[in-house]
């Protein structure tokens, strides 16, 4: 049967046909198309790995970014908690200062009223002893009779002595 | 592997039993005049004109409307080498005489005449016994071969041209077409069954056949020029191409697979002998069944399509014309998946056979 006896015409034909056809297509298409491929598959993986390798970098950015945060936090708080120390410190020392001088003023007030006290006693003792030489001169000057107009007498001066 | 043999039984049912309806028919048709087997085998076949249509003259006889193709005869003895259009043959009708040589177109097939009258010479059964000529004329076939050459290459080097111009760019147009197929070739065809390592130099050749198949078997869908020649469906174009793959698997065949062609690991010393011979037997059978695979399949399809149309004839109805119309609408939509099936099957095995001829130890 005809349909199944190889064509020596054809044998030759696509022996010619397919071979040039394979050799020219390697040569201008598949090598070209490969090579094209292949780079440009290559260029997107270096790409994706490019922008994989950012997307890292933010990340430990962020992370770095955070850590520098908390620590600023962390000086800021210290900083904070320091002031006020300080300002505590400030207002107990100035309390302090404060009560001891008033305590020291306090102290001289008192001891410079004891002194103007004892002066005043001494300068009293010195008047009433004054005065009492005075009455008991008067009296003795006017020898008084009576009793009851000495008495009345020493009462009346005692009422003019004024206890500054 | 129990699919491969469901293919092949079901084409082998259809070939037969396809086959036996026209031939059982064939009483039926002499009567009417309509020789259906003729014509669908006329059909199949490589002719070396282009038939394209028939037109009765003046006379109310029918005149066959075909282009010429061109004859190219090698004779041996003595060397001769002739080239004439095949319009010279009228259709087989008239001898063609070249110097010594007086040139008969009998069936297809081209023989030396005895005489300038075209006389050829006959056994007693009828069956022609004259010399012929090898005939490397470029036939309806070989034509069609140039022109999905020529379409190949303009259209990949076009892809190739788009890859350089557009680098590094996503594809476009036919290059954002061929991509996905091309990148299907590589990826799921020769990396899987070659290995990456060497997968590298047979992909040009996969590639190459894989569109090459592809195209012919489409091209030999469409029912008018520049389709209808059935290259795929010949025997002889399937059998260069799996000619092809065996030469390419032999030839970077690694230590490994000759050992286990020549010297089977492990096998008893008395069965070498025997095994040497199947092994050897097998690298030929591989290609074998490519070949068949593709030729059976083709021309099996093509075939169905002829006898679905033929329908009209045999039955001299019109109103058999929807009937064959859906038929053949089934069948061709069938056909373009078996044609791209087809293409992918003969890519894969091939890719097989070298994977297991280029294998590393293991």
């Amino acid at each position: 049967m005809d349909l199944i006896t190889p064509d020596i015409g054809i044998v030759f034909w696509t022996t010619v046909i397919f071979l040039v056809l394979l050799l020219l297509l390697r040569k201008f298409a598949w090598k070209p198309i490969m090579a094209a491929i292949d780079a440009r598959n290559k260029s997107i993986e270096d790409a994706l790995k490019a922008a994989e390798k950012t997307k890292e970098e933010m990340v430990q950015l962020q992370a770095d970014n955070e850590v520098i945060l908390q620590q600023a936090k962390k000086e800021r708080d210290s900083l904070l908690m320091e002031a006020r120390d300080t300002k505590e410190q400030m207002i107990a020392q100035a309390q302090q200062e404060a009560r001891v001088e008033a305590e020291r003023i306090t102290q001289k007030a008192l001891q410079s009223i004891e002194l103007e006290k004892q002066k005043a006693i001494v300068e009293l003792k010195n008047t009433v002893g004054e005065l009492s030489i005075d009455i008991a001169e008067k009296i003795l000057r006017q020898e008084l009779t009576d009793t009851k107009i000495s008495e009345k007498i020493i009462s009346q001066s005692i009422n003019d002595l004024k206890l500054n | 592997m129990i699919h491969r043999f469901q293919n092949i039984f079901f084409i082998l049912f259809f070939i037969f039993g396809v086959s036996t309806q026209i031939f059982g028919s064939e009483g039926a048709q002499e009567k009417k005049g309509v020789d259906v087997n003729a014509i669908i085998f006329e059909h199949i076949a490589d002719n070396h004109s282009w038939h394209l249509w028939d037109v009765r003259d003046d006379d109310g006889v029918k005149q066959a409307v075909a282009f010429p193709l061109p004859i190219i005869l090698v004779s041996t003895s003595p060397f001769a080498f002739d080239v004439f259009w095949s319009s010279e043959f009228h259709h087989g009708d008239h001898p063609v005489t070249r110097g010594n040589n007086t040139y008969v177109l009998n069936h297809g097939t081209i023989y030396y005449a005895q005489n300038t009258q075209g006389d050829l010479e006959y056994d007693e059964e009828g069956e022609i016994i004259s010399a012929k000529p090898i005939d490397i004329s470029i036939t309806k076939n070989v034509f069609t071969m140039l022109l999905v050459s020529g379409l190949m290459f303009w259209l990949f080097v076009a892809v190739a041209k788009a890859y350089k111009k557009r680098s590094g760019l996503a594809p476009r147009g036919v290059q954002g077409f061929m991509e996905p197929i091309i990148l299907f070739v590589r990826d799921e065809i020769a990396i899987p069954n070659i290995g990456h390592k060497k997968y590298k130099i047979f992909l040009p050749y996969l590639l190459t056949a894989f569109f090459f198949i592809w195209f012919l078997n489409l091209i030999g869908l469409i029912p008018f020029f520049p389709g209808s020649a059935n290259v795929t469906g010949n025997i002889a174009t399937t059998a260069v191409l799996a000619m092809f793959t065996l030469v390419i698997t032999n030839v970077y065949a690694n230590k490994e697979y000759w050992r286990h062609v020549f010297a089977m690991p492990g096998l008893p010393a008395w069965l070498l002998p025997i095994m040497i011979i199947v092994e050897i037997i097998s690298i030929f059978t591989k290609p074998f069944a490519l070949a068949v695979r593709l030729f059976a399949n083709i021309t099996a399809g093509h075939i169905i399509v002829l006898s679905l149309v033929s329908l009209i004839f045999i039955f001299k109805s019109l109103s058999v014309a929807p009937v064959s119309f859906f038929f053949v609408l089934f069948m061709d939509v069938l056909e373009l998946f078996v044609a791209t099936l087809q293409a992918f099957i003969f890519t894969m095995l091939s890719a097989l056979f070298i994977g297991m001829a280029v294998a590393e130890e293991h």
